[in-house]
């Protein structure tokens, strides 16, 4: 048992504790039991929800592994994160995903919920076991890391998990579209000399995706799909026009993509090589106006951790990905916190992203499940890689002093991190 | 002429002065090539390294005779055959290299932005050889050079280059350094070929009819075209390239009447230019490699002799 004293739950400047017992919310305010944890005057809310995170187990754990990332994740609030399962092997085989949901629960960190692939080996051929992927405890279905080029097999899985109540989530880019391109195409790609991934890339396959799911809601197919980082003006106006019509189509945008251009490019540093990569200022305004208007569900890291050695290659050789799960709170509070409001963005990062699974939104009402967070607002502190716990001790924002910072994550009702 | 910069990797912290300089310079090292002994003490004692990441014999041959002539010390790093090409990242080959004590790089590579990556982590002067699609400053330097030479300034003049804009490190180049020495320049090739992007750079227009490129030019440049891009599927067919961009003497009817021919080299004969332009009294192409070798001294010179 432990009780929390010395917090405010949001919107309200009354300080108040609430005790956890046998991994419940027992209450709040009730007399102090078991061990006394001091919440520093921080505002608590439920823990924060992970969508879209790279583990990088089993196989490429140099870059991570279960232990850095789920402690990373506990370190930036997160009581629960769904993995990516493009690892070597890749995670589409049910024995591989209860050994990751076996291990991770002995970790103490945050929650692992494991995707599994849609495709055998993310070929993009033929479906995976979808039926015995989702027993053995698959979160969702997605070839992330890939993108889906045969929209038939696409169509067939969408039939499949829809009937399955899951959700499949895409990697939304046409790969031929696409072709070499190491960052976005434009003004900026051209001055550089590196070759650029049009924004028509990702539109029209978001277009082309959304039209396989209306094909089949109007058979009265259950189908849900999930469109993962979504970087451009264009494809969000589809996706707007697509949930006008009452389509089963959700997405989520990723704080890189709001905070950070492709001017950044012009350091050449791979740092800022991502995929869908970094866009415009008008790209970054367009998805901020979705957040505020509900066109986009959820916010999702696409926490890509690497080794520096490989982010330290030349762009075109360069993997992509950020890894900053540590930060992705602070960053959007701290940036954000005035325009969208600190409910709206605790929302988005932790409802949100639950309701896109269709799993239960998460409260702090007595008998829910105790996964909390406790947030201080007011101090700021310098971002220092060194500090992380994610293997990818690297970052955009190094040295960037940001606030929001998590004080406390609560998992299961268990201390999974503590300041 | 403003502070000078470091290294030279593309001309974005270049002043025109400094750059009027280098051109200024050359004409002095013209004249060391001319003398029986071609040779001066300007670098003795320095160790300039060659670090090509992508084969290119000539241009490693050009700044190999360039860093020789003023006596420096040349270390050749040829990438080819050791571990960068397995992955190593580009600073963990830096580190070995700077353990050498080199006093400069001369670098080379497939990736754009690479000249600026080696350049953050040896903290020594670097010369930008090509990088991928980025930039070739000395070739740009040596072009413009080679233009002054024919009309005694760049002031208003115009500059036609023609074929694949998109992949060429050269048309970037020359696109940013002409105009800051008065010139305009004009950007010529198949639509496929031809970003639109480049169009926002100061001084450059685009254009995909060659005829409308050539008009009023002093100087028309015909670039090398990859034949692999047929395959990328940017063309139709070589020849529908040919009859259309190929740089020849019915084309320079077009242009001014004294205007003159240049190429980076080496050329597909009879594809992007034609045997009379590249061989007519119109061609400045020899010009352009002697040219070369006194452009890529003055810069050793500029970015080297009193800096400490
Ligand atoms: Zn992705």
């Amino acid at each position: 048992m432990i009780t929390i004293t010395n917090i405010k739950r949001v919107g309200s400047e009354k300080t108040e504790s609430v005790t956890i017992e046998n991994g419940l919310i027992k209450g709040w305010n009730l007399p102090e039991e078991g061990d006394v944890i001091d919440g520093q005057g921080g505002t608590v809310a439920p823990a924060l929800i992970e969508l879209h995170a790279h583990l990088r187990e089993p196989g490429q754990t140099e870059k991570e592994d279960l232990a850095s990332g789920l402690a990373a994740a506990a370190a930036g609030g997160y009581g629960t994160v769904v993995s990516m399962p493009n690892t070597s092997p890749v995670v589409d085989d049910p024995a591989i995903v209860r050994s990751l949901i076996e291990k991770a629960s002995g970790l103490g960190f945050a929650r692992l919920r494991p995707a599994a692939a849609l495709t055998k080996g993310q070929k993009g051929e033929e479906l995976a076991e979808l039926t015995y992927l989702k027993e053995a405890g698959a979160a969702m279905f997605t070839d992330d890391g890939r993108t889906n080029e045969n929209a038939r097999t696409l169509r067939l899985g969408l039939e499949t998990a829809g009937s399955l109540g899951m959700v499949i989530s895409v990697h939304a880019e046409d790969a031929s579209l696409r072709a070499d391109g190491v960052m976005n195409e434009g003004p900026v790609s051209e001055a550089l000399g590196l070759p650029g991934n049009p924004a028509s890339a990702e539109a029209a396959r978001v277009a082309r995706d959304i039209e396989i799911v209306a094909g089949l809601h109007a058979q009265g197919v259950p189908a849900r799909l999930h469109i993962q980082h979504l970087s451009t003006a264009r494809a969000l106006d589809l996706v707007r026009a697509a949930k006008a019509q009452g389509l089963p189509v959700t997405c989520e945008v990723c704080p890189h993509h709001l905070t950070l251009t492709d001017e950044a490019l012009r350091s050449f540093d791979a740092i800022f090589k991502v995929a869908p990569p970094l866009r415009t200022q008008a790209d970054a305004d367009h998805l901020l106006e979705g957040l505020r208007d509900g066109s986009v569900d959820c916010l999702a890291t696409d926490h890509a951790p690497h080794t520096r050695a490989e982010k330290e290659r030349d762009l075109l050789d360069a993997p992509s990905g950020i890894a900053y799960i540590e930060l992705a709170f602070p960053l959007m509070y701290t940036r954000f916190g005035e325009t969208l409001g600190l409910e709206r963005i605790l929302d988005l990062m932790t409802a949100a992203p639950a309701r896109v699974m269709g799993w239960t939104e998460p409260t702090l009402d007595a008998g829910q499940k105790a996964d909390l967070v406790v947030l201080d607002l007011t101090t700021e502190r310098t971002v220092n890689p060194a500090e992380f716990k994610s293997k990818a001790k690297f970052t955009p924002w190094a040295g960037e002093t940001l606030k929001g910072w998590p004080l406390l994550t609560v998992v299961d009702g268990k201390v999974a991190y503590q300041r | 002429m403003g502070a000078r910069p470091p290294h030279l990797l593309d001309f974005q912290d270049w002043t025109p002065e400094r750059l009027g300089a280098i051109l200024d310079n050359a004409d002095t090292m013209l004249q060391v090539l001319d003398r029986p002994v071609k040779k001066v003490p300007a670098l003795q004692g320095l160790t300039v390294c060659n670090a090509f990441f992508e084969n290119s014999t000539r241009t490693r041959t050009s700044f190999e005779l360039a860093a020789r002539r003023m006596s420096a010390d040349v270390l050749t790093f040829a990438a080819g055959a050791s571990s960068v090409s397995k992955g190593e990242s580009l600073r963990d080959t830096m580190e070995v290299l700077t353990s050498y004590k080199v006093d400069a790089y001369i670098v080379r590579h497939h990736a754009a932005g690479a000249a600026h990556l080696v350049a953050r982590y040896s903290g020594k002067p670097v010369i930008n050889a090509g990088d991928g699609r980025r930039a070739h400053p000395t070739q740009a330097l040596l072009d413009a050079y080679t233009i002054r030479q024919e009309y005694g300034s760049l002031e208003g003049k115009t500059v036609a280059i023609i074929g694949d804009i998109r992949h060429s490190r050269v048309a970037r180049s020359n696109a940013e350094l002409l105009p800051k020495l008065g010139a305009k320049v004009v950007l010529c090739g198949p639509a496929p070929l031809l970003p639109a992007g480049l169009g926002a750079l100061p001084g450059v227009t685009l254009t995909t009819d060659p005829r409308a490129a050539v008009r009023g030019a002093h100087a028309v440049m015909a670039l090398r075209l990859q034949r692999e891009r047929m395959s990328g599927g940017f063309l139709g067919s070589l020849q529908e390239y040919a009859d259309t961009y190929q740089v020849n003497e019915t084309l320079m009817q077009e242009a001014e009447s004294g205007a003159v021919v240049l190429h980076p080299g080496p050329m597909n004969r009879d594809l992007e230019i034609s045997g009379d332009a590249a061989d007519g009294p119109r061609s400045r192409i020899l010009k352009q490699v002697e040219n070369g070798q006194a452009i890529r001294m003055s810069v050793l010179y500029h970015l080297l002799v009193g800096r400490n």
